[in-house]
């Protein structure tokens, strides 16, 4: 048979939400016996373009045509029903029932009233067969790794007559053999005719896997590439929206402050990291900050950035590894602790690792001084009011009053909260995931600002960014993860924002 | 001037906080109380004690205004313990097998049962914090075996016993007051300020309004919430001790019966959300006083015994639905009342003329 329009098309679709433009006029194409990656950094309408197509949303203008006519599904379902079956990261099946329940769930075979619990079985057992899958369909589950679970949320998916899968981030929490077992399972769906949609963050994967690659940033289409024509620099590049050329004829620029920054380079260490890691989290890795320094730490979404943070802060503890403070060992893996070896941790989710909204401004300032001093030596309210004034007044909050609930400021408001709780408990390392994400551009002057300030009175810094720009105007030194591996660490004077770019991109040199 | 300035302070607090409904419905039910039962508010000495119905509602509201007081903390980490009713159980019979059956001096029939009480509650903080059973699931454990365990304790009967000193306990009075008033806001001003001048308050608070952030901020919230069910549970214990002085008996099959369910309206009715986070004390106690004052209320105004908890509950319905705000909204849209410039106008906030 031989096609001459692709299974699925997309033609310039957009969607807006209030007061955000998600999607607009973005094009896909995705033909049968293909694997199209669809990449693109956070808030680049991903998503959105797949709940669109899947029925999730409403779209506001464009139109999709699905096996030669037009479409308009109103519900994931239908979608399903028509052949455009989804599986999510988080497999949404219920673990409690047994696998061949929860690949029938919602369509059991219609024969009177009576579920013929045979031939379901049996019919699970040969749409597992179809991926090479033997499994006890009778057990629930949760009684499978999640990997396993994942190809039988495919194997549902492909169960409903699909044409087209669309797998959105199916590895971000698969190991490097779970991953290949889902390609040789992807690989055979591709070679039976189906056309998939495969969105991912790790660069690796895609170059192994995809056919096209489609990329878009800020709810744009930058454009849809053959996988094998495009260097994977040039890819990063269009992700993050930064042109190459652009790049390679910019002089470098050296910030004062990163020269100020810089000539500290020999100072003392502060905290020796050998060896930390966490299985499915991130391989081992080797840090070293040192006081008054600013470690920047670049990488794409799903580097293990956070996951790195998380591990050092002690809110995941690592199965290896060692971590020395001012050259002597400490053992001990819990924020508690961390907060007394005088650690400090700004989370990337504000709101569900952040504030607590219920919470004054004032209570959420003073949470971390309080979990410092210990539970039973409270700290006077007037000490309280004296140490959140100053605060307030520092980092320029602007708030109503120290007891205004924090759910009431705007988002860059509890941000600077945030780092206020930290600041206030004097750390000597402070970590910042992503402090200046979502937030007005005043307020993240303000907060690029105050890093160096900060790291000028001696404090030191473990800055994560997704800005290359931010990082590279705030780092003493930059060390650079992919596919939560640690890669690559330079010093901020010998680089620019394409050797970063670089280091992000380039397939295993040896670090 | 200066106490001028503190009323003024207090009652533009109140009129702001969380609190401001539940007073005014209890002023509303004294005021009922003040017009149509004759006596209510009649106080009179009898043997250098207090008498009236009025001090008979703060007496009889201890057990309930006890549990409410643990079960406040408990709900504003987020969870629930139901099993308080049967701590209750376990505690008066353990007080009771202690004085009739063993000789053992008078501190151990007080401590014993408290003890038991606290590990009893340390059981519940275990199964919550560190195997993750759902609140409800886990207290429904002990729920269900604390009868249990009572009846094993007094072999299944019901234990009769005579000993002043114990019997003071419900029957004393100190001050001048009914003994368990004092017990009970002598409790609850020790948790209030055991919660208000530790972090223990800002902790419980932190970790019932946003647990993953609270993590983050070095507390460990699994502590928190063992504490807070071992706080729970002594309260019940504590209302066990009281319950059994009272009827000189410990019934194990009837003793803190529903107590858990009138602890959690009295908790609801004080402003405490069961999503966690924000708890008000004063607001659980006056809530307890709220429930006990409408029981007498009701008892006083001669109503049938049948009918009695179909008021009860048709009260209870009312108080909840005028603490919705939806329902305020709802009310106001109807007959176009304007609660707020209501509240404003009312004379709480005499002092800003």
């Amino acid at each position: 048979m031989i096609e001459s329009t692709p299974i699925l098309q997309v033609k310039s679709l957009s969607k807006s939400f209030p007061g955000v433009k998600a999607l607009a006029g973005v094009d896909l194409s995705v033909w049968t016996g293909e694997v199209h990656a669809l990449m693109g950094e956070n808030g680049a309408g991903k998503s959105t373009l797949i709940k669109l197509i899947t029925g999730v949303y409403r779209r506001d203008q464009g139109e999709i045509i699905y096996n030669g006519e037009k479409v308009n599904f109103s519900s994931p379902r239908e979608a399903q029903e028509k052949g455009i079956s989804t599986v999510y990261q988080e497999v949404n099946l219920i673990p409690t029932l047994s696998v061949a329940e929860n690949i029938f769930i919602g369509r059991f075979p219609p024969e009177g009233v009576k579920i013929n619990w045979k031939s379901i079985k049996k019919s699970a057992e040969d749409s597992l067969k179809k991926l090479d899958l033997c499994l006890d369909v009778t057990q629930p589950l949760s009684s499978f790794p999640i990997a396993i679970q994942q190809m039988i949320a495919i194997a549902r998916a492909v169960d409903f007559q699909a044409k087209v899968l669309i797998l959105d981030e199916p590895t971000s929490s698969l190991d490097a053999k779970e991953v290949n077992l889902l390609f040789s399972i992807i690989r055979k769906l591709r070679d039976d005719g189906l056309g998939i949609i495969f969105v991912t963050h790790f660069l690796e994967q895609v170059y192994e896997i995809s056919d096209k690659i489609t990329v878009l940033r800020n709810g744009l289409l930058v454009g849809e590439f053959e996988t094998q024509s495009l260097p994977r620099l040039e890819l990063v590049a269009k992700m993050m929206g930064k042109d190459l050329e652009e790049f390679e004829n910019t002089e470098k620029k050296l910030d004062s402050a990163v020269q100020v920054n810089g000539n500290r380079k020999n100072g003392k260490s502060f905290i020796q990291i050998r060896g930390f890691g966490k299985k499915g989290m991130i391989y081992p890795f080797d840090l070293e900050i040192n006081k008054g320094e600013v470690l920047g730490l670049a990488g794409l979404l799903g580097s293990g950035r956070s996951e790195m943070a998380k591990l050092l802060f002690g809110i995941e503890r690592a199965d290896k590894g060692k971590i020395y403070i001012d050259k002597k060992a400490v053992s001990g893996s819990s924020p508690k602790f961390s907060i007394k070896k005088g650690m400090g941790f700004c989370p990337e989710d504000r709101k569900t690792s952040g504030i607590i909204e219920d919470l004054t401004v004032r209570e959420n300032i003073m949470l971390a001084v309080q979990t410092r001093q210990g539970l039973f030596r409270k700290i006077a309210k007037k000490k309280q009011d004296e140490i959140v004034a100053q605060y307030i007044k520092a980092l320029n909050i602007s708030t109503p009053s120290p007891e205004q609930k924090i759910k009431n400021l705007s988002g860059g408001n509890q941000q600077k909260v945030i780092v206020a709780r930290w600041l206030a408990s004097q750390p000597r390392l402070l970590i910042l995931d992503e402090p200046t994400r979502g937030i007005d551009v005043g307020a993240k002057a303000e907060i690029q600002k105050l890093i160096l300030k900060l790291s000028r009175e001696g404090m030191s810094i473990l800055f994560i960014s997704s800005e290359l720009s931010e990082i590279l105007r705030c780092s003493t030194r930059i060390a650079v993860l992919r596919d939560k591996v640690k890669v690559a660490e330079m010093m901020n004077q010998d680089i620019d924002e394409s050797a970063i770019m670089q280091a992000i991109a380039e397939e295993d040199n040896g670090n | 001037m200066a106490i001028k300035d503190l009323t003024r302070d207090l009652t533009k607090r109140i009129a702001s906080s969380h609190i401001k409904w539940s007073l005014i419905i209890f002023f509303v039910i004294l005021l009922f109380n003040f017009i149509f039962t004759p006596n209510f508010f009649h106080i009179e000495i009898k043997n250098g004690r207090f008498y009236g119905s009025i001090i008979d509602v703060f007496n009889r509201a201890a057990p309930v205004m006890l549990a409410a007081i643990g079960m406040t903390l408990v709900i504003a980490t987020g969870g629930i313990d139901i099993s308080v009713g049967s701590v209750m159980a376990i505690s008066g019979s353990i007080a009771a097998v202690l004085i009739a059956k063993m000789d053992v001096p008078f501190w151990m029939v007080l401590c014993l049962p408290l003890v038991f009480s606290a590990l009893l509650g340390a059981w519940n903080g275990l199964l919550v914090s560190y195997i993750g059973i759902q609140p409800i699931i886990a207290t429904l454990i002990l729920l269900v075996a604390g009868r249990g365990i009572a009846q094993l304790v007094t072999d299944g009967q019901i234990i009769v016993f005579e000993h002043p000193p114990f019997e003071f306990i419900a029957g004393g009075s100190l001050f001048g007051l009914h003994f368990p008033i004092i017990i009970s806001f002598g409790v609850f001003l020790i948790i209030l300020f055991l919660f208000k001048f530790t972090a223990l308050g800002l902790f419980v608070e932190s970790v019932g309004g946003n647990s993953e952030a609270s993590k983050y901020c070095g507390i460990n919230a699994g502590r928190i919430k063992l504490v807070v069910y071992i706080v729970s549970a002594l309260c019940a214990g504590i209302a066990g001790l009281i319950a059994a002085s009272n009827i000189k008996a410990a019934d194990p099959n009837t003793s803190g019966d529903g107590l858990e369910l009138n602890a959690i309206l009295a908790v609801v009715i004080g402003g405490t959300s069961l999503n966690g986070g924000k708890y008000f004390l004063v607001g659980s106690v006056i809530g307890a006083l709220i429930m006990q004052s409408l029981t007498t209320t009701i008892l006083t105004m001669g109503v049938p015994v049948q009918v009695t908890l179909v008021v009860n509950a048709i009260v209870v319905l009312v108080v909840c639905l005028i603490q919705s705000k939806n329902f305020r909204d709802i009310l106001a849209g109807i007959f176009k009342l304007d609660f707020r410039g209501l509240l404003r106008r009312m004379p709480l906030k005499g002092g800003n003329k």
